[in-house]
């Protein structure tokens, strides 16, 4: 009797295998399995589509040994770190601030901001690089007639064309994009703290900045390694605006040039002007970009869920 | 409204008011000039790029209209993600019944399977992803889109249906079951009607990324006829790029509907698109 009611069970439990199949299926065979494969072909060269040739870590070595190619690898990878921590300083400290102020119940036309706030990110990140070419148009752009106008005809800049400046503008327009996310992400968890910690702050008589920085900061403390991983993962992973607002190829003099730029250049469209795709390389550039995003995400998820986990720990032994 | 925190009377809200209306502007005026400049002769856009059109000039559309192109692009784009976002709901909403039925432990790997998915973007796949499209006979075609496109809404549409599915109440499955409805009949009758709202999100979360989406279209599709409309939007834009209405015309008519639709459900794009966070 007991057995039998267990193979009805484990029969009624494989039936329900059968409803996850089709998702399980295509997501293995057009995520898992293709990131995996880009692994095992960065080990590879041929010419094309047939990687059939074994080198070992030859691709690696020209990523990392030193040379006009692996140069241009740091470089990339530098200017990513750069792009990401911008993001990180720039954006998603807005995006605390905005979360800040949209939670006070008394602020009027919260819903209006809220809404504004969060328009860019509804946009194309095309749409939005090209817009902003446009805006920052050295000649006819709106933003240097605005400041010949009031009279700082003085900073009317190539903003796009000067080495050391084209990289954190195009970064600064992709957080203008981005910040309603934090922004949002924010929100959410300040509405969810108890009303009771702000009724204890009260009768303590604490002051609005002991109240900010001794409980909301704390407590939004897990919530910002989220942040942070999204932050990461979303910018590690650019192509787009670095695409429409510099080009392919990173210009001034690869200033802009990042992993996304660097990967499509090396393993889908080819170095220009000659055009051959060398596709174990790129295969091995998005290995690497793999490898730094697994340990970026893990280390930060770690560091998330530690003071957690202690501040749990702490919270049951008293 | 008893029990306030009283922070706000002890921060000053002027400075707050300042920063909120200085970042709106910010927002406002460059999608105000990208709209009102796309009505404008071009003389008119470099003399005073930000008043209201002196002559309001439908040219730019007209162009577009004209070319033909940008309508095949437009329709590509929504069938392309019309199709895939029914493909994700499909199998993503039985893949969530499945996941929240099924009491294994095998179950729970599963689902976080699909979940490492939401931290690892596809396109690191991408250079194997291009031999399996071309294996399939689908390079420079509309429809090597699909599968990418499904795969890619899977995770955060597997996530967030099995959630809610878990949250459906049993005693109202149990009541059909015991009435004898069999697991499809439950699914389609009580499950997918209860789960609208998340279906909701799943749906604009992936509307809006792959409407959006360049990447794919751009490694995939060659032919003009096979073009998205944001891989058309990059070659108009480096065919217009010195006729300033043009060029605004390309950019609000690819912009637009999306932000239309959200100035009308903005709560359900708000959700959308941060759900992917939420879960820790």
């Amino acid at each position: 009797m007991a057995t039998s009611r267990k193979s009805l069970e484990t029969e009624r439990n494989l039936a329900w295998l059968v409803w996850i199949l089709p998702a399980l299926l295509v997501y293995l065979v057009f995520m898992a399995w293709p990131l995996l494969n880009s692994l095992r072909l960065s080990f590879y060269t041929g010419s094309g589509f047939q990687l059939d040739n074994f080198i070992g870590f030859d691709n690696y070595r020209r990523l990392f040994g030193g040379g006009e190619e692996s140069n241009r690898f740091y470089g990339a990878f530098g200017n990513t770190f750069i792009f990401f921590a911008i993001h990180m300083l720039v954006q998603n400290s807005l995006g605390l601030a905005f979360a800040l102020l949209l939670s006070r119940k008394d602020l009027k036309g919260r819903a209006l901001f809220r809404t504004i706030i969060f328009i860019p990110a509804t946009l194309a990140i095309i749409v939005t690089g090209f817009l902003w070419k446009l805006l920052l148009n050295p000649q006819w752009g709106p933003l240097n007639l605005i400041l010949g106008q009031v009279g700082l005809g003085d900073w009317a800049l190539p903003w796009l064309g000067e080495h050391n400046l084209a990289l954190p503008v195009i970064s600064l327009v992709s957080s203008w994009q981005w910040v309603g996310i934090p922004t949002m992400i924010f929100l959410a968890a300040l509405n969810g703290i108890s009303e009771d910690y702000f009724e204890a702050a009260q009768i303590d008589g604490a002051t609005g900045w002991q109240v900010l920085g001794r409980i909301k900061l704390p407590l939004l403390l897990p919530i910002m390694s989220v942040v942070a991983i999204l932050t990461f993962t979303g910018n590690f992973n650019a192509f787009d605006v670095v695409f429409a607002m510099a080009g392919p190829n990173g210009p001034p003099g690869y200033a802009t040039d990042i992993l996304g730029t660097y990967f499509y250049r090396t393993g889908i469209a080819g170095q220009h002007p000659v055009g051959i795709p060398d596709m174990g390389l790129g295969a091995a550039v998005s290995s690497v970009t793999f490898v730094v995003l697994l340990v970026g995400v893990l280390s930060m998820q770690y560091l998330g869920r530690d003071r957690d986990a202690e501040a749990q720990k702490k919270a049951a032994q008293k | 409204m008893s029990g306030k925190p009283f922070t706000r009377r002890s921060l000053s809200a002027l400075p707050g008011y300042l920063l909120l209306g200085f970042w709106s502007l910010l927002v406002l005026i460059p999608l105000w000039v990208m709209v009102v400049n796309s009505f404008k002769v071009s003389l008119d856009i470099f003399r005073d790029p930000f008043g209201l059109p002196v002559t309001v000039s439908t040219a730019g559309y007209e162009a577009l209209l004209a070319g033909g192109s940008f309508l095949t692009y437009f329709f590509n784009s929504l069938l392309i993600t019309t199709v895939s976002i029914a493909g994700i709901l499909v199998i993503a909403s039985a893949a969530a019944y499945g996941l929240a039925n099924w009491t294994s432990r095998a179950s729970r790997y599963l689902l976080l399977v699909f979940l490492a998915g939401l931290m690892i973007p596809i396109r690191i796949a991408s250079i194997n992803l291009l031999g399996l499209v071309k294996d399939l006979g689908l390079m420079d075609s509309l429809w090597g889109l699909f599968p990418i496109y499904v795969a890619m809404g899977l995770p955060m549409g597997v996530f967030v249906l099995t959630e809610f599915i878990k949250a459906v109440p049993k005693e109202i499955l149990n009541a059909a079951r015991i009435d004898g409805a069999g697991s499809v009949k439950i699914f389609v009758q009580i499950v997918l009607p209860l789960t609208r709202p998340a279906l909701a999100t799943v749906a604009i979360f992936n509307l809006v990324n792959l409407w959006n989406d360049l990447w794919f279209p751009l490694i995939i599709i060659r032919s003009d006829d096979q073009r998205t409309l944001m891989l058309g939007v990059t070659r108009l834009f480096g065919q217009y790029q010195t006729d300033w209405n043009k060029v605004l015309a390309v950019l609000t008519t690819a912009s637009i509907p999306i932000i239309l639709l959200y100035l009308v459900l903005s709560k359900q794009f708000i959700q959308g698109l941060t759900a992917g966070a939420v879960k820790e």
